[in-house]
C-alpha cells in the first residue's frame, strides 16, 4: 500500500531521517514508537507528502508521491494529529464534511455520510453545531477521526491522536479506536510513544531512534529478540513505569 | 459559506459606493465656478455663481480650491469653466516671462490657451504697503521711496507676496530699499502685528477691509511699481459657445463693483459675519436691480450635501482599497519576495504626509473628487494589506497541515481555510484603513472635492470656530459610525467559534 525507498529527510544541518526503507501492508495497523525527536513524525509526513525526501521516494498504491499526484494521494489518506487540528472557524460537522462538499458531494451523502461517522465515533449528535472550542478533547479528537474518514481513506494516518488526553478519555478513546479499525480493516500507521499504546494497537511494530529504524517486527518479536540493547532499555523504561503504577511518559 | 456570507455582506457596501458615485460627478452642463482660497475670490464667485443661475443655467461653486497656480491649472484643464482673477497677477506673475505690455497682448496670450476674460469688474486690487498711520505720521512717510530713509523699520509680508514675481524681491530693486528685517508670516496675522507694533510695514490688498478698520495709512507706490490689478473673471473659450448665457450674465457685473463697494463686501464677511453668499446677493440685487437672493443652503441641507459628499470619497476609496489590498496581501504572503516589495511600497505611501499626497493628484489628475478618491484609496491600503498579510501568516502550523493532508487545493485552502480564519484581523485592518480614511477626507475640500473638509477650510480662513465646528464635528461623529458600523459587522461576520480571539494585527 505505502512503501518508502531509501526516503531520507535533513531539517537544514540535522539528519532527521537517515534512508530508510519500510513498507506498510494492506488492512494492518503499524504502530511507529520511539522517544521524542527519533523522527516519527516525520517518517508519517513523508507518507502524506508533508515531508518531502531529499533523496529515495516514497510509493502510494504503486505510484510515487510528487508534486502532481500528492493532493489525489491525501484525499485516499485520512490524518489526524494530537488535538485534532480542527478549524476552528467551522463548527464540528463543517469539518468533518469540508472536503465533501470541495468536492461537490451531495446534500444527502454528505448527511448519511456524516451520520453513519457518528455512530462509529460514538459522537453525540448535539456536538455536530458546536464549534471545536466548544468541544472537549476527547470530542475533539472523534471530530477529528470523523474528518479522517469522511471520503472513505485507504490509509489512516495517526500523528500521537491520544497524546493530549487526560488518562480515563484515553483509555475510553482507545477501546473505540480499535474496534474502528478492525471493523472497517483499514490500512493503519500510528505515530505514539507509548508502549502500552502500541501493544494495544499494533499488529507490527517499528522502533525508531535518532532518524533511523532500530527494528521491526510484532511485539514478542521485539521483546524476546531484540536486536540491539536499545530495545531491550526502551522496553524496560516503559514497563518500570507500569511497575511503579504511573502514567506512561 | 463563510466566504459566501462575507461577501454578501459587502456587497450592500458596494451597491452603495455605485449609487452614489454619479453624485460626485458633475452633470454634463454645468457651469463650474471656482476661487481662491481668500475672502474677496469667494465673494466674486459667489456674485457669478448667483448671476449665472439668475440666467437659468445650473452652476456650482467650487469654493477656495488654493492658490494662482491651482485655479489657473484647474481652468486649463477643464475641471473649472470660470474663476475671478486679476490681470496684474496673470501680467507680473503666471505669465510674467511673456513680458505683456497691456491687457491687450494679455488677451491675445490668453486667447492662444484657449481662455477668455471678461470686461474689468471696476476695481483695482492692487498691492500696497501698509503702516500704522500714528507711527507712518511720527516717521514722516506718505510714499514707498520714504521708506529709504529708515532702514531699522521691520517689514512684515504675506508668503506669497514674499516669493511672487511681483512681490518684495522685485519691490526691493525698484525701490532700493535697504531693510534687513523681513519675515514671511500670514496675511491675516500681519494686521494683528501691526497694530500690536511687532511690524511696522506689511503689504496690503487694496481692497481689504481691514485698512479702515485698523485705520491704516497706504503708502503711494511712487514709482509705479505694482501694476494694475483690474479684477476680471477668467473663463474657457469654450464656455461662450457651450453657454453663452452664462458668458452674458458674468459681463454684467462689468465696470459695476468699484475699490469700495468690494472693500465694504469684504468688510461684511470679514468683520462683520455675513456669508459670501449673503454679501453678493445683497450687493447684486442693490446694484444691478436684479431679483438674485442669498440662495444659502440651511444647516441641514448644506450637512445633507457635505455627508454625501464626504461619503461618497470615503466609500469608493475604501471599497477600491480593500478590493485591491486583500489580493495584494495575500500575494504578499504567498511570495516571500513580492511580498517584501508590496509591504515595502503600501509602507512608503503611508510615509508621504496625507496632504502632499493629495496636492500631487493635482497635476495627474486635477481637482475635485477623482484625485481625492485616489489620495484617499493609496492612504487606505497599508492598514489592509499588512493586516491580511499579518492574518494568513498567523495561521498555525496544525492548521496548515491540516489543510493540506486533506487533499485541498491551495485555492480551496486560501478561500474556505485561509482567509475565514484571518477574516478577523482583516476585518480590523480594514476599520482602521475607515477610520483614517474619514479623518483624512476632511482634507479633499483642499483641491475642491468637498465634504467636511469644505467648512473647516472657510472657519480657518475666516477665523470663525463655528464654522469649523460644522465640518469638525460631524466628521468626528462619523468617525465614531463607522468604527461601531464595523463592530457590528464583526460580530456579524465572524463565526462564533474565532469571536473569543483577539481581533488586532
Amino acid at each position: 500500500m505505502l512503501t518508502l525507498e531509501q526516503a531520507a529527510k535533513r531539517f537544514g544541518e540535522t539528519r532527521a531521517l537517515h534512508p530508510i526503507d519500510l513498507t506498510v501492508s494492506p488492512g494492518r495497523t503499524l504502530v511507529v514508537i520511539g522517544p521524542s525527536g527519533c523522527g516519527k513524525s516525520t517518517l508519517l509526513g513523508l507518507m502524506n507528502g508533508l515531508v518531502v525526501p531529499d533523496s529515495g521516494r516514497v510509493c502510494f498504491a504503486g505510484a510515487p508521491l510528487t508534486a502532481e499526484t500528492v493532493t489525489a494521494a491525501r484525499r485516499r489518506m485520512g490524518y489526524v494529529i494530537q488535538e485534532g487540528g480542527l478549524f476552528p472557524h467551522l463548527t464540528a460537522a463543517d469539518n468533518v464534511t469540508l472536503m465533501a462538499r470541495v468536492l461537490g458531494w451531495e446534500q444527502a451523502r454528505i448527511g448519511t455520510r456524516l451520520e453513519e461517522l457518528r455512530q462509529l465515533t460514538h459522537f453525540p449528535a448535539a456536538g455536530l453545531a458546536r464549534f471545536p472550542g466548544e468541544l472537549s478533547g476527547g470530542q475533539l479528537q472523534r471530530v477529528g477521526l470523523m474528518r479522517a474518514l469522511m471520503l472513505d481513506p485507504d490509509v489512516l494516518l495517526l500523528d500521537e491522536p491520544l497524546g493530549a488526553l487526560d488518562p480515563l478519555i484515553r483509555f475510553d478513546l482507545q477501546e473505540d479506536l480499535r474496534e474502528i479499525f478492525t471493523r472497517l480493516a483499514k490500512t493503519v500507521v500510528m505515530v505514539t510513544h507509548d508502549l502500552g499504546e502500541a501493544a494495544f494497537f499494533a499488529d507490527s511494530i517499528v522502533l525508531m531512534r535518532e532518524g533511523a529504524i532500530v527494528q521491526q517486527g510484532t511485539l514478542a518479536n521485539l521483546s524476546e529478540r531484540p536486536a540491539d540493547p536499545f530495545v531491550t532499555r526502551f522496553f524496560e523504561a516503559q514497563r518500570g513505569h507500569w511497575a511503579e503504577g504511573g502514567a506512561a511518559p | 459559506m463563510t466566504r459566501a456570507r462575507f461577501a454578501s455582506r459587502l456587497l450592500p457596501l458596494a451597491a452603495l459606493a455605485l449609487l452614489l458615485a454619479p453624485l460626485a460627478a458633475r452633470a454634463a452642463d454645468e457651469v463650474r465656478i471656482g476661487s481662491k482660497k481668500f475672502t474677496e475670490s469667494v465673494i466674486l464667485g459667489e456674485a457669478a455663481r448667483l448671476l449665472i443661475k439668475d440666467a437659468g443655467l445650473a452652476v456650482r461653486h467650487r469654493r477656495e480650491l488654493g492658490g494662482t497656480a491651482v485655479l489657473w491649472n484647474a481652468l486649463l484643464r477643464g475641471d473649472i469653466d470660470v474663476y475671478p482673477e486679476y490681470t496684474g497677477t496673470l501680467r507680473a506673475e503666471t505669465l510674467a516671462r511673456l513680458k505683456l505690455a497691456d491687457d491687450a497682448a494679455l488677451e491675445a496670450a490668453l486667447a492662444k490657451r484657449g481662455l477668455r476674460m471678461s470686461p474689468p469688474l471696476g476695481f483695482n486690487n492692487t498691492y500696497a504697503l501698509g503702516m500704522a498711520r500714528a507711527r507712518a505720521a511720527e516717521l514722516g512717510i506718505a510714499r514707498i521711496s520714504d521708506l529709504t530713509r529708515h532702514p531699522g523699520l521691520r517689514f512684515g509680508f504675506g508668503n506669497e507676496f514674499m516669493d511672487r514675481g511681483d512681490g518684495w524681491p522685485a519691490l526691493k530693486r525698484r525701490y532700493r530699499l535697504p531693510q534687513a528685517d523681513v519675515r514671511g508670516l500670514d496675511h491675516d496675522l500681519g494686521y494683528r502685528g501691526l497694530v500690536a507694533g511687532e511690524i511696522d510695514v506689511m503689504d496690503l490688498y487694496s481692497t481689504d477691509a481691514e485698512i479702515a478698520y485698523y485705520g491704516l495709512a497706504v503708502l503711494v507706490d511712487d514709482l509705479r511699481h505694482f501694476p494694475a490689478y483690474r479684477a476680471v473673471f477668467l473663463y474657457r473659450a469654450d464656455l461662450a459657445a457651450r453657454a453663452p448665457a452664462a458668458v452674458r450674465a458674468l459681463e454684467r457685473l462689468a465696470e459695476r463693483l468699484d475699490a469700495g463697494a468690494m472693500s465694504r463686501l469684504n468688510r461684511a464677511v470679514k468683520l462683520e459675519g455675513a456669508s459670501e453668499t449673503r454679501a453678493a446677493a445683497g450687493f447684486l440685487s442693490a446694484r444691478l436691480g436684479t431679483g438674485v437672493i442669498a440662495d444659502e443652503s440651511s444647516l441641514g441641507a448644506r450637512l445633507w450635501q457635505r455627508t454625501i459628499e464626504h461619503l461618497t470619497l470615503v466609500l469608493i476609496s475604501l471599497g477600491a482599497a480593500v478590493g485591491i489590498s486583500i489580493p495584494l496581501g495575500v500575494v504578499a504572503f504567498r511570495r516571500r519576495g513580492a511580498g517584501r516589495v508590496i509591504l515595502g511600497m503600501v509602507g512608503a505611501i503611508q510615509t508621504l504626509p496625507a496632504l502632499a499626497l493629495l496636492v500631487f493628484m493635482i497635476p495627474l489628475l486635477g481637482i475635485g473628487g477623482p484625485p481625492a478618491v485616489v489620495a484617499l484609496f493609496l492612504y487606505s491600503l497599508l492598514p489592509i494589506v499588512r493586516n491580511t498579510h499579518a492574518g494568513l501568516a498567523g495561521i498555525g502550523a496544525p492548521l496548515r497541515r491540516s489543510a493540506l493532508a486533506l487533499g485541498m487545493e491551495a485555492r480551496d485552502r486560501l478561500v474556505r481555510i485561509e482567509l475565514p480564519l484571518a477574516a478577523p484581523v482583516i476585518l480590523a485592518g480594514i476599520k482602521t484603513a475607515a477610520v483614517i480614511n474619514v479623518g483624512t477626507a476632511t482634507l479633499g475640500a483642499l483641491i475642491g472635492a468637498g465634504g467636511y473638509g469644505q467648512p473647516i477650510l472657510t472657519g480657518i480662513r475666516l477665523d470663525d470656530t463655528a464654522s469649523i465646528l460644522e465640518g469638525a464635528l460631524p466628521a468626528a461623529l462619523l468617525a465614531l459610525a463607522v468604527q461601531a458600523a464595523f463592530e457590528m459587522a464583526e460580530r456579524r461576520l465572524i463565526p462564533r467559534g474565532l469571536r473569543h480571539r483577539v481581533a488586532a494585527g
